[in-house]
């Protein structure tokens, strides 16, 4: 093998190399992630104290905050394994990169659908065109572009490529993106309505703030592997090594089905 | 294309040859089909009169989000126009020949982003006091947007280019080049926007000039690069 003596972040690189790597961190994964969501759930609905304003309402930004984290987060991951697929040419990159999308457009979501739920009670409206859900708001379409774009190609290769290219674009803009919408935020409304949460907030509610964060990412670390562990499957359908592994499942289940 | 130098062999006068010559053959083009370039600018001014209707034929009203809706309009109707960019040149044949030219990809595509540029941009920029005095706005707000148009829709072309390469012979290409590109314009909205409502209402707008013409620069800079990239991976 020519990846022998190469060390092993390379030869990991290999979607053969990597499938069952990922087969086996996957449980480890999930696990880490149902243990830190219970703790962060009790810590967010039994310990956190109420606010002494928003009353029991705050407690959705225990959901809400981490979400929106992540969903800035795995689009700057995403866009990292983009420079890699593209500079290398690795595919596992690209086959990352793309994996992240879905989750991340999950949180996008998840982000703006509990922001809205948040601002009923708090603010007397769903929706504000606020700075930043307006450019939360815009991360969705960011992502949904990628999403779509990376469909719509039937080539696997190219639509790995081309939505690459997307998401370094995307990443270049996001700053400027945010700051426009912020400085026009500014502009139009002033700070009459402002979801800055208190800056005094009650340590136990950071603690249960990140501890929610970190379910979240082990959450998406787990997901991703699985959906990368099914793109590679399909993407290296032709190669000897995924057709022995498929082989080898279908004598193990029809020899299981014979006992 | 005959300036170019034999052997592969670039230098500065063949650069600027074949950048010539691009531009040249990219308006004639599109003098040869003026049909084309004339829907994208009747598709600009109905939009734009669809707002009179829709909201209010109050011209209090209609001051107040002229700017708005006069640059919504002009991002559609530059965003329409991008399916021409290179879709013919791919279908053809001599998007190939262009890769595979000496001179750098970037800078040709440079070339036919000018030529569409020329084409769909500046039709709107000559338009839009037009729209903008059915809209109520004054003679100062009317010369200010001209401006800002000047300066933003460049920058459209710019950024569309992008997004025209990567959906080059993909099903539904033309309502996706919309998801990839439209918010990728928002900034040049918002300041295009955000220096007439600044000047309208007494307020120093020459900071919005100088970023419209800050993002126009790192777009004509950055933006050649990203498409030749994109393009590459389209025909591969």
């Amino acid at each position: 093998m020519a990846f022998k003596n190469s060390i092993a972040w390379y030869y990991f690189s290999s979607p053969k190399n990597f499938y069952p790597l990922a087969g086996r961190l996957i449980p480890w994964f999930w696990g880490l992630s149902v243990i830190l969501l219970v703790v962060g759930l009790y810590m967010s609905f039994f310990v956190a104290p109420t606010d002494y304003k928003q009353g029991e309402s705050y407690r959705i930004i225990f959901i809400h905050v981490p979400a929106a984290w992540m969903s800035m987060l795995i689009y700057l991951v995403m866009a990292v394994y983009a420079i890699i697929g593209l500079a290398w040419k690795l595919r596992m990159a690209e086959m990352m990169a793309s994996a992240l999308a879905p989750t991340g457009a999950m949180f996008t979501f998840l982000a703006l659908w509990t922001g809205a739920f948040w601002g009923k009670p708090t603010w007397g409206t769903y929706w504000v065109w606020d700075a930043r859900l307006t450019s939360e708001l815009i991360l969705l379409f960011l992502y949904i572009g990628y999403i779509s774009l990376q469909s719509a190609i039937d080539d696997p290769r190219r639509a790995a490529r081309a939505s690459a290219l997307l998401a370094i674009v995307g990443v270049i803009n996001l700053p400027v993106i945010y700051w426009s919408v912020k400085w026009w935020n500014t502009l139009h409304q002033g700070a009459s309505v402002s979801p800055t949460m208190e800056p005094k907030m009650a340590s136990v509610m950071v603690t249960a703030m990140l501890v929610m964060t970190f379910a979240f990412w082990m959450y998406t670390i787990a997901v991703v592997l699985m959906r990368v562990r099914r793109t590679v499957l399909e993407r290296e359908s032709q190669t000897s090594w995924v057709k022995a592994l498929v082989g080898d499942r279908v004598e193990n289940s029809s020899a299981g089905e014979k006992q | 294309m005959s300036k170019i130098n034999g052997a592969g062999e670039v230098n500065q006068s063949s650069l600027f040859a074949a950048w010539r010559a691009m531009v040249v053959r990219d308006l004639t083009l599109a003098m040869r089909r003026r049909a084309d370039v004339l829907t994208t600018l009747f598709f600009f001014i109905i939009v734009v009169s669809l707002f009179p209707l829709g909201v209010s034929p109050e011209m209090a009203v209609l001051r107040e989000i002229a700017p708005g809706v006069i640059w919504v309009a002009a991002l559609l109707a530059s965003m329409l126009s991008l399916g021409r960019l290179f879709s013919d040149d791919y279908q053809d044949g001599t998007l190939e020949q262009m890769l595979l030219l000496p001179q750098p990809l970037s800078v040709l595509v440079l070339a036919k982003v000018l030529a569409h540029w020329l084409v769909s941009g500046v039709p709107l920029v000559l338009l839009s006091p037009l729209l903008g005095m059915q809209l109520g706005l004054g003679g100062d707000a009317i010369m200010l947007m001209m401006l800002t148009l000047l300066l933003g829709t460049p920058v459209l072309s710019l950024i569309g280019s992008v997004g025209a390469a990567l959906t080059l012979g993909v099903r539904g290409g033309g309502v996706l080049v919309s998801l990839l590109v439209l918010p990728l314009y928002i900034p040049v909205l918002i300041f295009g926007t955000g220096a007439v409502d600044a000047a309208t209402s007494g307020m120093a707008f020459e900071g919005h000039l100088s970023l419209l013409g800050a993002f126009f620069v790192l777009a004509a800079l950055l933006t050649p690069l990203a498409t030749a990239a994109a393009l590459r991976i389209s025909v591969e």
